[in-house]
């Protein structure tokens, strides 16, 4: 069923580590300027899931299409997607031997082709959407995690991708640093970008996802909206998951 | 009263029974002024030795003549230098050219090893098993002997693709230890914005791997320097070349071996003394 507004259209895509299944006939589309929240327990698929849609792992069966293209082994193809989705890790991996503001500027400059001054105003801009327009000349080991996080978002944010993956990238924080980065998240998300977010922060879901979906043993088990996931989930698996992490 | 003298009686008591003798006297040898005055003495004696073996066997020194290997005056009062730092010469430029083309070598083939290429890998490791299972001297021989008059290889450039070959087959596995040490994350993100392969590479991972091949591959400096005596075998003009030439028209062999050590000494002291300086000002940075 092709879908004129799609701009990430996963079709029984399935993925294994040795025997471990990763993934088993996943099947998900995800529409311009939609956020979707993907959540479930460890070990379920989910960052594997996300880190498909850019080919940081390779699907072993079905079809991934990012924008138009669909993600196979054509390098041109893989890079062209890359280009148009960012992603921000769990553990940041901003480039420890890169100044911040060198973090920013190297995609554009050597990805984009774009002159060094460009892509410094360009680094600026968004640094300044990120709330750290001050820490330009350090490292990354100088910043807090949350100031790394944002540093992450920033740099994924000036190759100015269409779309952006988020897999858990506040599970690494301390709390108190968590929601400076669902703040900068969250403005994202009224901008208008399109997401999809591995966490496991459910008052954020709540307040940005459009969609969410659940993920157990390799398989997408629920997909509804917010105010109906939250309240009135179908299934028992779903319902038992969120109990645990909402309980407090 | 009493009292302070009871407890200053109990402590001498627990002093006693856990520092025994034995343990005071390894502590003492352990202190800086008696591990030098242990050093000096074991120095002495064998330099005491060695100069009693070679009077007894009449070995008549004649340090004075060695000077005049490092330099020496023309007619005219010019100041030329001698046999040795020519030596020297050759040596370091020897192990330059050899150890460019080892890296570069080392690169390419830490790169083949760490490929998705299975071709690459195989011939990586074949490689690497080929060179690392071969004596350096046999390995050598083939050099000159075989691929010398094969492919037009004089002694020189035999000598110097031959420690080139062995160590780079040394340097790709700093590479690829250096390549592996560089976290996961690091490429993905470098891919998670477009880079190329290539790119994440350059920009990256190596730059980032430098600084934990740094002292390995100061190692290998100091190696191939010491390794590039055996090319003597094939008397291509480098240091230990020129010791033996000296030593073949003088016979002063305890002199002119002691000063060849003495020389190779200073040299790898000097790149080791440098690599610590470098290590440490790029910790700074970091």
């Amino acid at each position: 069923m092709p879908d004129a507004d799609a701009v990430i259209t996963l079709r029984n895509v399935s993925k294994s580590f040795g025997p471990f299944k990763a993934l088993s006939d996943v099947d998900l589309t995800v529409h311009a300027g939609e956020k979707v929240v993907i959540c479930g327990p460890s070990g379920s698929g989910k960052s594997t899931l996300i880190r498909c849609v850019n080919r940081l792992e390779e699907h072993d069966g079905g079809t991934i299409t990012v924008d138009g293209i669909e993600l196979d082994e054509h390098t041109e193809n893989i890079r062209a997607v890359r280009q148009d989705v960012g992603m921000v890790f769990q553990q940041f991996n901003l480039f420890p031997h890169l100044t911040v503001l060198e973090n920013l500027t190297i995609g554009p400059i050597r990805v984009r082709k774009m002159p060094k001054s460009e892509a410094e105003t360009l680094a600026r801009t968004y640094l300044d959407r990120v709330h750290i327009p001050e820490q330009v000349d350090k490292y990354p080991a100088q910043l807090s995690g949350g100031q790394q996080q944002r540093v992450a978002i920033a740099r994924s944010l000036c190759m100015e991708p269409r779309i952006m993956l988020f897999d858990e990238p506040t599970s690494a924080l301390d709390p108190e640093m968590i929601n400076e980065v669902l703040d900068v998240m969250a403005e994202l998300a009224r901008s208008g970008m399109t997401m999809v977010v591995v966490t496991h922060e459910m008052g954020f879901a709540r307040k940005v996802a459009d969609t969410m979906v659940f993920m157990e043993a390799g398989r997408i088990v629920e997909i509804a909206p917010p105010e109906k996931f939250f309240t009135n989930p179908e299934s028992e698996r779903c319902r038992m998951f969120l109990d645990q992490i909402l309980e407090h | 009263m009493v009292a302070g003298a009871q407890t200053g009686g109990a402590r001498i008591a627990r002093r006693t029974t856990w520092r025994t003798p034995l343990r005071r006297a390894g502590r003492l040898a352990g202190s800086r002024p008696v591990s030098i005055l242990i050093y000096v003495a074991v120095m002495a004696g064998i330099v005491l030795a060695a100069l009693n073996g070679a009077s007894a066997m009449g070995y008549n020194w004649q340090w004075y003549r060695i000077p005049q290997y490092f330099y020496d005056f023309t007619e005219e009062g010019g100041f030329v230098l001698g046999e040795i730092p020519w030596g020297l010469v050759g040596t370091i430029g020897l192990s330059t050219s050899a150890f460019a083309l080892a890296v570069v070598i080392g690169l390419v083939v830490a790169l083949l090893r760490l490929s998705d290429l299975v071709v690459g890998r195989a011939v990586a490791i074949g490689f690497l098993e080929l060179i690392r299972n071969l004596p350096l001297l046999v390995l050598l021989y083939v050099f000159y002997y075989v691929f010398g008059p094969i492919f037009g290889l004089d002694r020189w450039a035999a000598s110097v693709a031959c420690l080139a070959v062995y160590h780079g087959a040394l340097i790709s596995e700093i590479f690829r230890a250096g390549i592996n040490a560089v976290p996961r994350g690091q490429r993905e993100a470098a891919k998670s914005i477009g880079m190329s392969t290539a790119q994440a590479y350059r920009d990256i991972i190596l730059p980032q791997a430098f600084r934990f091949m740094l002292p390995p591959m100061t190692g290998e400096v100091v190696n191939m320097i010491k390794s590039s005596a055996i090319v003597s075998v094939i008397a291509v003009a480098e240091l230990t070349t020129v010791g033996r030439d000296i030593i073949s028209e003088t016979y002063l062999s305890f002199e002119i071996w002691f000063t060849i050590a003495a020389v190779y000494m200073a040299v790898t002291l000097i790149i080791s003394a440098f690599a610590t300086w470098l290590e440490k000002r790029h910790d700074v940075t970091d």
